[in-house]
């Protein structure tokens, strides 16, 4: 029998002119605004990437997890209880390294507490993430005390020459720590889950985990593992909300992050970089909200309309953006096939 | 006796009990260095148990397993294969998303450090493909893959990782009778270089054709053992089912009458919206038997569900006596007296979760006397169900057991009892004895002819080419989404549905209509 030339292959060869386009067109619409109004354009991408930082790590968080085959519908909790012990390490170490840790630890905790809710004890996927959310609301808002004193926050750090270029520099090259650890971190998840072994396996169970167990994988092992590199990811933007972005903890502050990153390791189609994508739409409207609330009287005469809108639609922004794009522009997106099921040999 | 070569396998009063049940008792089992052993048996005689405790899956209750004279425990897959034993499961363990290089070295990657060398693995790959004559190519998507090439990416995976003892569970179960001989062939060429091959299968014909020795299991014991050259069918049958069985369908003459379904240039697409049905027509008449042979996922699946409602018909037009059907629901189609037998007995057969009783009126729950307004009648659906379970011989413990708990040639039981409880005009049976007892598989056909013999009009989709032979009174195959050919079921040989079913054109069909080469031929050659 022959192999037939139709067999698809890896899209690798085909040049992606969709890609190219796009952000060929993004380009030249971000050169023309910075030609017009240089200034505001900076200030909106550089607020762009750090909107999306939360929701970057919380969609590489969800990804882990799923690719792996347990859904984690927990990350906003997950979130939330990593800021508010970060913060409480941050009070009283005074370290922001040893803080940052912290949540990373912390959130490494409470995703093993979803594994074992959901791999060992076999507790419906969605339910124990709900059950962390509660909890993650509940107990933060229980024991926080007003006027914990912040210790600082982390600051930005400019790299030598590169920061210098205009537009890219203050975009990519001037920002805080945990901000470049997601972006590191977009490549770094893309090559362990495309190029190594150990995706290789991490994908294999979260498709076929019976496929799995007959060549040797221990299912449950790798499922454990990934879940907790997930808790730690969700933990790393619990950090950066209060260690790095506002430097102290409030009641709830997640504000639906983990679940906009939800949105977009959807939109993404469980990849990183197409996760990525996802979170700068999100990150861009949300810093155009903002900087359309600061610069609403220099708006130009024909936008000057979009100044006498009530603030509350414009704060709408974001959310309306991700909803249009979850519902109008993802197309069908195939989750790993053995998402939420419970491995059990027969 | 000339010497035995060495024995490679040796299994030792196997024991497994599962709550319930004992799977396997006191088996033992030897296998020799360069041997094809075929193990017989019927579904949940216990072979799979067997195997699976050889591959480290389950674990044996007593007894004991030895790998070239020494005894092991196998705690998991990853040491049977460390000891070279490889197993091609029934149901592929196959990641359909991934590449075949990617299937075949998962669980035991190459490359540097943690890094993925794919470079290596193809190139080794390409290596056994032409050793062994398995043709596949490494980066193909197995999603895109035929059932027969999957199998050979399975082979190759074993191979991949040096087993010399191969278990093939069902091997055949899903090929076309050409495939079948390619697999075989393949087999012969593993064992001449010495391997080992445990043939696990229900089928008679292939078990003689292949085994050097043909052990027989039955309800988890071995039963005996023998040789092609000693045994028959029938007498490995016997052995199988443990009484003597009717091995050929009894069936008189077909009497058709008037077109009960009629199809007209059916075209029907799968949830992936490709046209895997295209235009199809084709007649069944009262008191016949139509057989659909073809090799699985050429467009039956839809063609059935098309046909029963369960799936938009896109194109062309379906009548049921008459009356045009076609998108008409399921119920208005089953109004018609036509009872559906469907190919997924699990997902679209039964309610796993309601008990046999409720499960034998769901076609008619909502009916007098069953239902009176919005009330059901409890006691009217127990007495229908104990009388169908007394009729069809299903063996429950009682009509109020979860359908669930069933053996599969009783839950197969309890459809049919279910279809057949009505005045039936057309039965469309798909895959009706798909892994089910031999028992059962008698009693289906002889109510499948029964109903033929009422004057029912009769639509069979089989796989097995076996059971479209003995039941049918004309046979359409079906490929790609077409009927190519149609044959009276008297003169029709296993070669010629075989070559139709893999695609090639009907040899003296063509010559009849060889103005139209290319066009699905359709060749009415009925009986008078």
């Amino acid at each position: 029998m022959q192999i037939t030339d139709t067999l698809a292959r890896p899209s690798a060869a085909r040049i992606p002119w969709v890609t190219i386009g796009v952000w060929g067109g993004l380009a030249i619409l971000v050169l023309v605004a910075y030609l017009r109004a240089p200034q505001a354009t900076t200030a909106v991408l550089t607020s762009t990437i750090r909107q999306s930082t939360p929701i970057i790590l919380g969609a590489l968080a969800g990804i882990m997890c799923e690719r792996s085959g347990v859904i984690n519908i927990g990350i906003e909790g997950m979130m939330l209880i990593s800021a508010f012990l970060g913060f409480l390490f941050n009070v009283w170490t005074g370290d922001l390294l040893l803080a940052t840790m912290g949540a990373l630890l912390v959130g490494a905790a409470v995703g093993a507490f979803h594994a074992v809710m959901s791999i060992t004890l076999k507790v419906d996927q969605i339910i124990a993430g709900t059950v962390i959310n509660i909890l993650a609301v509940g107990l933060t808002g229980y024991f926080y005390q007003q006027g914990l004193t912040t210790r600082g926050k982390l600051a930005p750090v400019s790299i030598p020459v590169l920061a210098d270029i205009p537009i890219i520099g203050p975009v990519f090259f001037s920002n805080p720590p945990i901000t470049y650890a997601s972006l590191i971190l977009i490549v770094v998840i893309h090559v362990i889950l495309f190029r190594t072994a150990w995706g290789l396996r991490t994908r294999a169970v979260g498709e076929h985990p019976a496929a799995a167990d007959t060549v040797g994988i221990a299912v449950n092992r790798v499922r454990y593992i990934n879940v907790i590199i997930g808790g730690m990811l969700a933990g790393l933007a619990g950090g950066f909300l209060t260690l790095e972005s506002v430097g102290s903890f409030e009641r709830n502050m997640t504000n639906g992050r983990g679940f906009v990153s939800l949105a977009v390791m959807i939109f993404g189609k469980w990849t990183p970089f197409g996760a990525w994508g996802g979170s700068l739409l999100f990150g861009f409207a949300n810093a155009l909200q903002s900087q359309i609330q600061f610069l609403k009287n220099q708006l130009p005469p024909w936008l000057a309309w979009i100044g006498d809108l009530p603030p509350q639609f414009i704060g709408m922004l974001p959310y309306v953006l991700t909803i249009a794009v979850l519902a109008g522009f993802v197309g069908r997106a195939r989750p790993p096939a053995a998402i939420g099921k419970v491995y059990e040999k027969e | 006796m000339t010497a035995e070569p060495e024995i490679v396998l040796e299994a030792r009063n196997i024991t497994k009990r599962f709550p319930g049940v004992v799977a396997n008792e006191n088996v033992s089992l030897k296998l020799h260095r360069g041997e094809v052993l075929a193990l017989l048996g019927e579904n949940g005689a216990g072979k799979t148990t067997l195997m699976n405790i050889l591959y480290g899956l389950y674990h044996q209750d007593s007894g004991e397993v030895l790998i070239r004279g020494e005894p092991v425990r196998i705690s998991s897959p990853s040491e049977s294969i460390k000891r070279g034993i490889g197993m091609v499961h029934q149901h592929f363990m196959l990641v359909p998303v991934f590449t075949v290089a990617e299937n075949i070295i998962l669980g035991a990657e190459t490359g540097n450090g943690p890094f993925l060398d794919l470079k290596v693995a193809r190139q080794r790959i390409r290596e056994l493909s032409r050793q062994y004559h398995l043709d596949v190519d490494p980066d193909a998507y197995v999603k895109d893959l035929s059932v027969g090439q999957q199998q050979r990416v399975e082979i190759i995976k074993a191979l991949y990782r040096n087993a010399d003892i191969l278990i093939l569970d069902e091997p055949t179960a899903v090929l076309t009778p050409q495939e079948t001989e390619e697999l075989f062939a393949i087999i012969r060429s593993l064992t001449a270089r010495g391997a080992s091959v445990i043939f696990i299968s229900h089928k008679l014909k292939e078990a003689l054709a292949i085994a050097d020795r043909i052990m027989v299991l039955r309800r988890g014991r071995v039963v005996g053992e023998t040789t092609p050259r000693e045994a028959t069918e029938r007498s490995l049958a016997e052995m199988m089912v443990g009484r003597s069985v009717m091995l050929e369908v009894e069936k008189g003459e077909a009497h058709p009458g008037a077109p009960v379904l009629t199809l007209e240039n059916v075209t029907v697409l799968d949830d992936r919206g490709q046209q895997v049905v295209n235009g199809v027509s084709l007649e069944v008449h009262a008191g016949e038997i139509l057989g659909i042979a073809g090799v699985q996922g050429n467009g039956q699946t839809e063609l059935v569900e098309a046909i029963t409602g369960l799936r938009p018909v896109h194109s062309g037009r379906v009548r049921i006596n008459g009356r045009d059907v076609t998108n008409a629901s399921p119920r208005r189609i089953s109004e018609t007296g036509c009872a559906h037998v469907p190919e997924d007995r699990q997902e679209d057969g039964l309610v796993l979760t309601y008990t046999v009783a409720d499960n034998l009126v769901l076609n008619t729950y909502y009916t007098p006397p069953f239902a009176h307004g919005i009330v059901r009648d409890d006691r009217a659906i127990l007495d229908h169900a104990n009388r169908l379970i007394e009729r069809y011989d299903v063996r429950t413990p009682g009509a109020l057991t979860l359908v669930s708990a069933l053996s599969g040639g009783n839950k197969q039981k309890v459809i049919i009892a279910r279809e057949l409880s009505r005045e039936v005009r057309l039965l469309i049976a798909a895959q009706p004895t798909r892994g089910i007892d031999v028992g059962s598989i008698e009693f289906i056909h002889q109510q499948i002819i029964a109903e033929r013999d009422r004057g029912a009009a009769v639509l069979l989709v089989s796989a097995e080419l076996d059971e479209i032979m003995a039941l049918s009174d004309r046979i359409a195959v079906m490929y790609h989404g077409r009927i190519v050919a149609t044959l009276p079921a008297a003169s029709a040989t296993r070669e010629e549905l075989g070559l139709l079913m893999a695609g090639a054109q009907p040899v003296n069909a063509a010559s009849e209509l060889a103005t139209d080469g290319h066009e699905p031929v359709n060749v009415q050659r009925r009986g008078v």
